[in-house]
């Protein structure tokens, strides 16, 4: 860990802070109402809105976990720097992935 | 009358193991006491550190049923709770022998995070006047009484789990120069706590706080030094 | 192996620490599905709201809620990180910790609560 992924993994983790409770907010509303994907895909198709909110997320929370991953690996595994950065990296760009698809189907789709 | 103390202590190297012994329980009895009269009265084979006895130099430092503390200032009343006590050399560094542990992976962090005072004026020239009371100076005072006795870097999960990390009290001593007006160490002192194993792999866990018989506070001198490298990486006087 | 020094290990920081990790690696785990579940929604309304119907199940609603935990236990962990190395310093901390522990419990329950 260095000054650099320090930064990146604290900027993502204060800027997540105000999405992780939007999003806990927006569980609780959708589970007591008890949304069908209908509900649920009828407020996001085609709304900005949603698309850059849930990107937002999607973007810092891929790479505070893939730092977040690189740590552990580093302090817990017998894996060497640069292999766990690697991984990181690998998880990190998976994460993305994944996440931009989601962002796209409910969006998008 | 007391009863007798049941005493385990680390006997031998790496791979050594606990040994037991059978010692008296006196008033006022410190866990030193208790090393002292088992290579006194029953083996004097037994290996450990100690020189000032009253708490100021930092080195009979030991791991007493768990936790590192200096054993001159552990009164064996406040730890051997049912009558046993399990004595061990400081974790996170290398043992000598039986209660002795290998300073030097310790003080070769201290040089790494350039703990190392850099003077800036000869005997020549005016001494420099330092207010006692100006923030920078205060902030060096509170961090300053480290007699280096390394209960800290025993304590400290992330210098177990990371042999890179420089540990709480390399990084403390690094914070009071940083503060300190007549030192020039500056940006290269910065930049070497901003490196793999400096100041931002600590995760704030807090053990060397609890544990410092000094009263000394690493974990928040060592947020200042993440405050510190991380406005000189964005201002590009460090690199990453 | 050398004496276990685990004393201080048990106290209310090193438990959040420790707790602020875990449940990042979790959540760690627990992303990737949860981005391929919501995928289902680009083969069309069905099987997404197929899923959701899955997630009624009771089982399914108690694992969420223990997934709310994890993530409100890791929100309060991190800023208990970013209090500490951003604001000035101040004792009782470990009153806090226990503090955020409870208030994730709490949280966590009044989701499944309202579920249910």
């Amino acid at each position: 860990m260095n000054v650099r992924l320090y930064l990146w993994q604290r900027a993502t983790a204060a800027l997540m802070v105000p999405l992780v409770l939007l999003h806990i907010a927006v569980i609780f509303y959708a589970t007591r109402n008890g949304m069908t994907a209908a509900d649920i895909l009828s407020r996001t198709r085609g709304s900005i809105m949603w698309a850059s909110y849930y990107g937002l997320f999607v973007a810092a929370a891929s790479i505070h976990a893939a730092i977040g991953v690189r740590n552990v690996l580093t302090e817990w595994s017998p894996l060497a720097d640069r292999r766990a950065g690697r991984f990181a990296i690998v998880f990190g760009l998976l994460l993305a992935a994944l996440g931009a698809r989601a962002v796209f189907a409910v969006v998008l789709s | 009358m007391l009863g007798d103390l049941s005493v385990s202590l680390w006997r031998g190297g790496k791979d050594g193991c606990y040994e037991t012994y059978s010692v008296p329980q006196r008033e006022s009895q410190t866990v030193l006491d208790v090393v002292t009269f088992v290579q006194r009265h029953i083996d004097p084979t037994l290996s450990y550190r100690f020189a000032c006895r009253v708490g100021v130099c930092g080195s009979c430092a030991m791991t007493v049923n768990g936790r590192p503390r200096w054993t001159c200032r552990t009164h064996v009343a406040k730890v051997a709770g049912s009558g046993r006590l399990e004595i061990g050399p400081l974790e996170n560094l290398p043992v000598i022998k039986d209660l002795a542990t290998d300073m030097e992976p310790f003080f070769e962090k201290w040089q790494k995070a350039q703990g190392v005072f850099a003077p800036t004026k000869t005997r020549h020239e005016e001494i420099e006047p330092i207010r006692p009371d100006s923030p920078a100076r205060r902030l060096a005072d509170a961090a300053i009484e480290c007699i280096n006795c390394g209960v800290c870097y025993a304590a400290c999960d992330t210098v177990r789990w990371n042999q890179d990390y420089f540990g709480p009290a390399a990084l403390t001593r690094a914070w009071t120069l940083l503060n300190d007006e007549r030192d020039a160490g500056g940006t290269a002192r910065l930049q070497a706590v901003a490196a793999a194993g400096g100041c931002h792999s600590c995760h704030s866990h807090q053990s060397c706080q609890e544990l410092c018989p000094q009263a000394l506070n690493p974990t928040a001198a060592i947020a200042g030094l993440k405050r510190r490298t991380t406005a000189a990486y964005l201002k590009g006087e460090i690199k990453a | 192996m050398i004496a276990r020094g685990t004393m201080h290990r048990g106290s209310a920081l090193w438990i959040a620490a420790m707790a602020h990790r875990l449940s990042g690696l979790a959540l760690a785990i627990f992303l990737p599905l949860h981005f391929l579940a919501l995928g289902l929604a680009i083969d069309g309304e069905a099987k997404f709201e197929g899923f959701l119907r899955w997630t009624d199940q009771p089982p399914v609603k108690f694992a969420e809620g223990g997934l709310v935990f994890l993530l409100t236990v890791h929100l309060l962990g991190g800023l208990r990180v970013l209090v500490i190395e951003n604001l000035d310093w101040h004792d009782g901390q470990k009153q806090l910790a226990t503090l955020a522990a409870a208030i994730s419990a709490i949280i966590a329950f009044f989701f499944l609560a309202r579920v249910f």
